[in-house]
């Protein structure tokens, strides 16, 4: 099978913190990647290196074959991103944000009114699409978001903590729809994700924690390997049981405000 | 071909965005509305009581500069929304598209100016208020003026907006820039007889030339006599500027601008 990411001790630093350190994996084309690991494990930190809003410090990676840090356009082309944080325009409608980007992206006029028809329906937003997205509820603009990120059908999808926050119903919804396009356009799926259960839907996992890669593998693997039942208990056992201080940044109040109000 | 697409949805993004806010658009008149009637009807009798000129009206030399104003003021903030799209995330929607720097800037600029100039071009409402005669010529002949305008002056904020990463500091940046740029651009009041200071840094301020390009338009088509129009006229080094002076001027800043702005937006997002 060819690689389509494959990471060489890469690393970041910020000041004196790396905040991912020295770490190499690769991902298969076609392949459900999940990468776990705690709250300020340097997920995050990598998937932005990956999908080049990041530069490394040191370190390697190529993403569809084109190096992250020199080429970056090639491997702007090949991939689509769902942020975890929020990144609409509220001032716009919601499909005035997938207008713009089946745009940017380059999609053909059908395509995009056939695709953002398809997807606004699977997020059950369809009805309201002629809305300004300021007036969604968090729930919904989560769903939006989800919708404009699979809008064009990328070579690669990354996708950070993708149901943060989204009821069982909308995650197993959204879960459907991404494994159904996984197969039809063989997508290859690279995700970070808290919720242990959707670790078990990937091909492979690997588990991060202060920067440094510390397992990988098939769920099946990491489960006999750590003589655990569940990826939870695997989670637990390679990570300890003590909870992460992240630090809390802007964004980060921000975000446990968001959780907090979906709980 | 997609470059031009990239910077048309950009740009397409600007222009609709202000088409949804109208409340704003409304209240846009009420400051050159309130600058018009109230500091325009009380100069003009300071005007007339020191002798001016047969034939002349404070209010048709401060109407185009309103015009400036609004122009100056519009354009310039207009790069805030590279600020605010870095500020609430969606920034990073656009930079991890295939769409190069360039075209992202661009769009941006063409956009702000685009708003900026429907913005001054909304202005001509308030003409019949203060007995300001509109014609064909006038309507025609403004828009491609405030528009190169307003692209130098957009360009020129997207040399600040590059660096900033929230909106507060960019409006306090910007206002430190702004308010002197627009005092000392002749919109208010004309530049002849000020203390030699006030000369040389009027001189250097690129709005003067912006504000004066719209103001020698606007007096054209208003038959301005052509004695009170030369009295108005800025001098520089012994060259009186008319319309295509004013002309080169603004597209040379715009031209300088352009490129600062589009450089520094690159660097500061690979």
């Amino acid at each position: 099978m060819e690689k389509v990411i494959e990471v060489q001790n890469l690393t970041k630093k910020f000041g004196d913190l790396a905040a991912v350190d020295n770490i190499n994996f690769e991902v298969f084309e076609g392949e459900v990647f999940g990468f776990l690991g705690p709250n300020g494990a340097g997920k995050t930190t990598t998937i932005s290196i990956l999908t080049t809003l990041l530069t490394p410090t040191s370190g390697e990676a190529k993403v569809a074959g084109f190096d992250v840090a020199r080429e970056k356009d090639m491997v702007r082309g090949s991939i689509g991103l769902i942020f975890q944080e929020p990144s609409l325009d509220e001032d716009l409608t919601a499909l005035e944000n997938l207008k713009i980007h089946a745009a940017l992206y380059h999609l053909s006029g059908d395509l995009y009114q056939k695709r953002s028809q398809e997807m606004l329906k699977m997020v059950e937003l369809w009805n309201r699409r002629g809305e300004l997205v300021k007036n969604y509820s968090g729930g919904m603009q989560r769903r939006l978001e989800v919708a404009r990120g699979l809008l064009h059908h990328p070579r690669i999808l990354f996708m950070d903590e993708p149901t943060l926050g989204l009821d069982p119903q909308t995650r197993n919804k959204i879960w459907d729809y991404v494994l159904d396009l996984h197969k039809r356009e063989k997508i290859t799926i690279f995700l970070t994700t808290h919720y242990m259960d959707e670790a078990e839907y990937c091909d492979r996992v690997a588990i991060i924690d202060y920067g440094k890669i510390v397992a990988a593998g098939t769920p099946k693997q990491l489960k006999e390997k750590t003589k655990a039942k569940t990826m939870n208990d695997v989670f637990l056992e390679l990570t300890g049981r003590d909870i992460r201080d992240e630090g809390a940044t802007r964004l980060e109040k921000m975000k446990s405000r968001m959780r907090g109000r979906f709980h | 071909m997609q470059t031009l697409n990239d910077i048309y949805i950009i740009w397409y993004r600007e222009v609709l965005r202000f088409w949804h806010n109208k409340p704003r658009i409304i209240s846009s008149l009420a400051m050159p509305f309130l600058w018009l009637v109230m500091f325009g009807s009380g100069m003009r009798g300071t005007f007339q009581l020191f002798g001016a000129q047969e034939g002349f009206d404070f209010i048709q030399f401060l109407f185009p500069g309103v015009i400036g104003m609004t122009v100056l003021m519009t354009s310039l903030f207009s790069s805030i929304s590279i600020v605010r799209d870095r500020e609430f995330g969606f920034l990073r929607e656009i930079l991890v598209a295939p769409v190069s720097r360039a075209s992202i800037a661009l769009g941006k600029i063409l956009g702000g100016a685009t708003v900026a100039m429907l913005q001054g071009l909304l202005m001509l409402v308030l003409a019949p208020l203060v007995n300001v005669r509109l014609g064909v010529g006038m309507v025609l002949a403004l828009p491609p003026a405030i528009f190169l305008v307003s692209f130098a002056l957009a360009s020129l904020g997207m040399v600040v907006a590059s660096r900033l990463r929230s909106t507060e500091g960019f409006q306090m940046v910007m206002n430190l820039f702004m308010m002197p740029m627009f005092f000392l651009s002749g919109a208010l009041f004309p530049l002849v007889n000020v203390p030699r200071w006030m000369e040389i840094l009027s001189k250097v301020n690129p709005a003067t030339y912006g504000v004066d390009l719209i103001r020698q338009v606007t007096f054209h088509f208003l038959a301005v006599p052509s004695a009170i129009a030369e009295t108005f006229k800025i001098t520089i080094f012994g060259v009186k500027l008319g319309v295509v002076e004013d002309l080169i001027i603004v597209s040379f800043f715009a031209f300088l601008f352009v490129l600062l702005g589009v450089w520094s937006f690159a660097k500061a997002e690979q």
